[in-house]
């Protein structure tokens, strides 16, 4: 079906360099030859070397197998958990292998499966979506990829070794802080998930900068797949729920490494302050889950229904809407610890209202079926029926938001029912809608609907049979985690169903794995655009690497229902970029309201270091958990050494010339630098998150003041001459940085370089008198948790000083190889714009530790 | 070009006003009552004050709400034009971004007066 009416394809902008495809130009084109150099420039290697292959759909395939198959061990974990309980008093497994068969389950569930397999489906279909060649940083995913591969391997692998993480997915100190019980898997734990944030994070900054500014010419911000919307606001809520984590994780592992006792009630820590933490991203974490689901929902119901999706408006307040709401909704999980009833309400007030963008998502589409001719198929089975599981999910969400209504169903089996029908429904099955929809983009073939069909009843059925009991066993008072039970209180026929249809679940993902496994060589390649939808994604040619052929101008939401000529003109090349005269990867990227074409950007290709960084980095993990010292910083300056030949050899290159012609007459630039270029703007977001991170150590500060009397304990603070000299020294360093950031506006190369040296000097003594401060007064991290959090912010600090004098010397070797002038001035700008976050990290935590102690 | 935040970014920015208001008032009505009952007495004298004071903040932040509701409609054209707003124009991109940080301010509308509530029924900390 096609919809009536074609739009006039004009660009804005680009008006006056000729909007029309090129029809006719001068001189012949060869069209062979184009394609012939495209296919080199993109070619994916062979033999061993495809690993090193950086390419955004490989990439997305690896990651979404790896984390589809940490998905199918976590499930066989849960069968082993199930199998435990289906009788009263059963010996299968012992107490302690039940902890961590649980553990791990949601461990990695949560955060192998969840987070990542978003993470793979947005690399991979992102840029045929948005009509881009790749996303801007090709080699950040790629490692982000390989780390994340690494971490999950090594915290999977740990239970092989009997040493898994036993104290919940969450980790509650003291539980996980006492090291009889929780011995090396505790670390595992927090070291192989740490690991896994950083590739989080490296995927949001892709995310963010790849849907702002690389979509195609003309995909104004209202005509963005909604896929896009959503992907932009979770990785924007990535960026603020993974660093109070990361920072929760440095402080846990201070704790059980050099028994820094911020989690100790003894010695003045409080267990509380963990879960803050870590459910300030937890909870975002489910919607950061949840969101990207229904992004696929929001793709898939359009392309059934056969029409736009009703209230495309709604959606984008959806998504935006939810995505701030989830932030205030983390208390609702203490809602049992004590914390005074007028702040539980304020939690329970927030998590009622974010039940109305909930809501809003699944009226429109409602709305958009309605409205149009739904076709029950696979993915449509899958979606809805997820929806309809979901909507269970979110009315006992309602129920427990309400605080006394908590306190009864708190840590039972009324939980495990809820947060599994909000998971597997608004997540597990709107991916496997996922895999039914986009499958044939993978390598041209289509899954099986027999199978699917199969698959879906039993997977609906053994699930609602699993979990619906659940609710049951709950209110029944049975609390969740324990590993047996009696046989006379009425738990025990409710545990054999929930059993029996876990295993019926099981069996329905089983056929999945088969359909995706089974050999499909001798089934026939399903033709292009199968659905008949009318997003971009579905011209992407599974057999070629390049993207797309040319870069197109879109007109519509839905180009392919509504600009007719549109595949035939990419194919033949008739729009940006259809070509590749310097061997170089290029993609095009244009401006966030209007998506003008604003530069010509070259990504990097294949390359190795990306894998050898992530081993690095994996390395230092690794060795860490193990108190390998010596090891972690051999592998810490491996990894250094592999960052920097990555960042020397991929990144500032200086191009042939100043502008290349990029087709239909338009010249554009290819060095770009400050806020217009995106390795600015991947600064300027990773700060953002750094930033987070670092603002709640700090909220861990005054988390102490409000609990003690006398959050000092009448210890010695750090003073106030050295950490005020520090701030003065990190205000100079400032200062001098912008001048050397002037200076090298006016191309004063050797004033540049002075001031360079000096800006690190001051950088270096003020780091050093941030460490004498606490160093001079004798303050021991061991003895009380206040001096231990002022330690910690002082490393911090510290740690960043370092990073700031490492990227220093980047700029005055770039200066020194030639490479830095007022024309090609990346490094200094983006090194200026880390030092205005340095400044502003220098500047609260030296007078916060000097004055507030006095001022309190 | 030079400038520190660019243009555009800018005013792709004001979609979030609404909801940004929503989470600072959500932070100050958390963070005040929390250090009000760690460190005051929690008793009911003793938070009156700060309750009128969230309540008058309360009010504070409905109002900048509503004006960001106000210059969204503005931007919406004050709803001459109906939605899908799905043309390629300058234009149609405009009303959209007005229309759906109108439905933004509503949401957050809601949302801060839900929020507000427990200083309305809760007069003291009740740990
Ligand atoms: C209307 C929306 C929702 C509300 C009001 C809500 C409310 C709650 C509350 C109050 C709890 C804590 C219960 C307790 O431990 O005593 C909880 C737990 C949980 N919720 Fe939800 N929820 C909602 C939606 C979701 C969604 C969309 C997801 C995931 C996609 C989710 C995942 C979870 C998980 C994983 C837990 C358990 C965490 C744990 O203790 O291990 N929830 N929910
Ligand atoms: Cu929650």
């Amino acid at each position: 079906m096609t919809r009536p009416g074609t739009r006039t394809e004009t660009m804005p902008g680009a008006a006056s360099a000729g909007g029309q495809p090129m029809e006719g130009q001068d001189p012949p084109r060869d069209l062979k030859a184009e394609e012939a150099r495209l296919r080199k420039v993109w070619n994916t290697p062979g033999g061993w070397r495809y690993w090193t292959s950086v390419n955004n759909s490989e990439i997305g395939l690896w990651y979404g197998a790896t984390a589809f198959i940490f998905m199918l061990f976590a499930g066989l974990l849960a069968l082993v958990v199930r199998a435990q309980l289906a009788v009263p008093q059963n010996d299968l497994i012992s107490a302690d292998l039940f902890n961590q068969a649980f553990t791990l389950h949601g461990t990695v569930m949560m955060f192998l499966f969840a987070v990542p397999i978003f993470e793979a489906v947005a690399i991979f279909l992102l840029p045929p979506m948005l009509g881009a060649r790749e996303l801007p940083f090709p080699r950040l995913s790629a490692f982000g990829f390989w780390s994340f591969a690494i971490g999950g391997v090594f915290v999977c692998g740990s239970i092989f070794f009997k040493a898994a993480p036993n104290a919940g997915w969450f980790m509650y100190a003291p539980l996980a802080t006492d090291k009889d019980y929780a011995g090396i898997g505790a670390d595992v734990w927090l070291l192989g998930l740490s690991f896994i944030e950083v590739a989080s994070i490296a995927a949001a900054v892709e995310l963010i900068v790849g849907i702002m500014k690389c979509r195609a010419p003309g995909m104004r911000i209202n005509m963005m797949p909604l896929f896009a919307w959503y992907l932009l606001i979770v990785a924007g809520m990535i960026l603020f729920a993974f660093p109070p984590l990361i920072a929760g994780d440095i402080l846990f592992e201070m704790e059980r490494m050099f028994d820094w006792p911020f989690f100790d009630a003894a010695r003045g820590g409080d267990p509380l302050l963990w879960q803050h933490l870590f459910w300030i991203f937890g909870h975002p974490e489910v919607y950061i889950i949840f969101l990207p689901a229904i992004a696929l929902m929001a793709m898939i119901v359009p392309t059934f229904s056969q029409r736009p999706i009703v209230g495309y408006s709604w959606i984008v307040l959806a998504a935006v809407g939810t995505g701030f709401l989830s932030f205030g909704l983390w208390v609702h999980h203490m809602f049992a610890t004590g914390l005074p009833q007028i702040s539980l309400a304020f939690f329970s007030a927030a998590s009622t209202a974010v039940a109305i963008p909930t809501g809003v998502q699944i009226f429109v589409f409602m709305a958009t079926m309605l409205a149009g001719r739904v076709i029950f198929s696979v993915p449509m089975l899958f979606g809805t029926g997820g929806v309809a599981i979901f909507i269970i999910g979110g009315l006992t969400g309602v129920m427990v938001a309400l605080a006394p209504f908590d306190w009864q169903a708190h840590d039972t089996y009324f939980i495990v029912a809820h947060l599994h029908y909000v998971l597997i429904g608004g997540m597990l099955f709107p991916v496997v809608a996922g895999i039914y929809y986009y499958f044939p983009l993978v390598d041209g073939k289509a899954l099986s609907d027999r199978l699917g069909k199969i698959a879906f009843w039993l997977m609906f059925t053994g699930f609602n049979v699993a979990f619906f009991p659940m609710h049951l066993t709950g209110l029944r008072g049975m609390p969740r985690r324990v590993f047996t039970y009696p046989a006379d209180i009425g738990w025990d026929w409710l545990n054999l169903i929930s059993t029996i249809g876990a295993f019926v679940f099981a069996a329905g993902v089983g056929v999945v794995v088969i359909d995706i496994l089974r050999p499909k060589k001798r089934q026939p390649d399903v033709k292009p655009n199968l659905w008949n939808a009318g997003t971009l994604e579905w011209l992407a040619e599974p057999k070629e690497s390049w993207g797309v052929r040319s870069i197109p101008i879109i007109s519509s939401r839905y180009p392919l229902w509504d600009q007719p000529d549109l595949a035939e003109g990419i194919k033949q090349g008739r729009y940006y970029l259809p070509d590749a005269k310097e061997g170089l990867r290029e993609t095009l990227v244009t401006s966030v309201l209007d998506a003008k074409p604003i530069q010509v950007l070259r990504v990097g290709g294949t390359s190795m270091v990306t894998i050898a960084a992530a081993i690095l980095l994996g390395g230092v993990f690794i060795a860490m958990t193990f108190h390998l010292w010596t090891l972690t910083i051999l592998f810490g300056l491996g990894t250094l050494i592999a960052i920097l030949y990555w960042l020397w050899t991929g990144t500032g290159a200086i191009p042939e010339a100043k502008e290349k012609d990029v087709g239909l007459g338009l010249s554009l630039p290819i060095y770009v630098s400050g806020p217009a270029s995106v390795g600015w703007w991947a600064m300027f977001i990773t700060m953002v998150g750094d930033g987070t991170a670092y603002g709640s150590l700090l909220f861990g500060y005054f988390f102490y003041w409000t609990i003690h009397d006398d959050f000092t304990a009448g210890l010695a603070g750090p003073g106030l001459v050295w950490p005020l000299a520090g701030s003065a020294l990190f205000l100079a360093s400032w200062v001098l940085m912008l001048m050397a950031r002037q200076a090298n506006e006016r191309d004063r190369t050797s004033l540049t370089r002075m001031l360079l040296s000096a800006s690190m000097l001051a950088t270096l003594i003020g780091a050093l008198a941030a460490f004498l401060g606490p160093h001079r007064y004798g303050m021991d991290p061991t003895v009380h948790v206040y001096p231990a959090i002022v330690w910690v912010l002082v490393g911090w600090l510290m740690v960043h000083a370092a990073a700031g004098l490492i990227m220093q010397g980047f700029c005055l070797a770039r200066s020194f190889a030639g490479r830095m002038s007022a024309a090609y001035d990346m490094d200094i700008r983006n090194v200026t714009l880390f030092w205005h976050f340095l400044t502003v990290t220098a500047l609260t935590t030296l007078p916060v530790i000097a004055l507030f102690p006095l001022a309190r | 070009m030079r400038s520190f935040i660019p243009r555009e970014i800018e005013t792709l920015w004001t979609l979030f006003t609404a909801p940004v208001v929503w989470a600072f008032h959500f932070v100050v009505c958390y963070v005040v009552m929390a250090i009000a009952c760690a460190k005051g007495s929690g008793s009911i004298e003793g938070l009156m004050g700060l309750r009128l004071f969230l309540g008058g903040f309360t009010l504070f932040c409905l109002l900048l709400i509503v004006g960001s509701a106000y210059l969204a409609w503005r931007q919406w054209g004050f709803g001459t034009d109906t939605p899908p707003h799905d043309a390629p124009t300058r234009q149609e991109r405009q009303l959209f971004q007005g229309f759906a940080t109108l439905l933004l301010s509503g949401l957050s509308f809601i949302s801060v007066v839900f929020v507000a509530l427990p200083l309305l029924f809760i007069p003291a900390c009740m740990p």
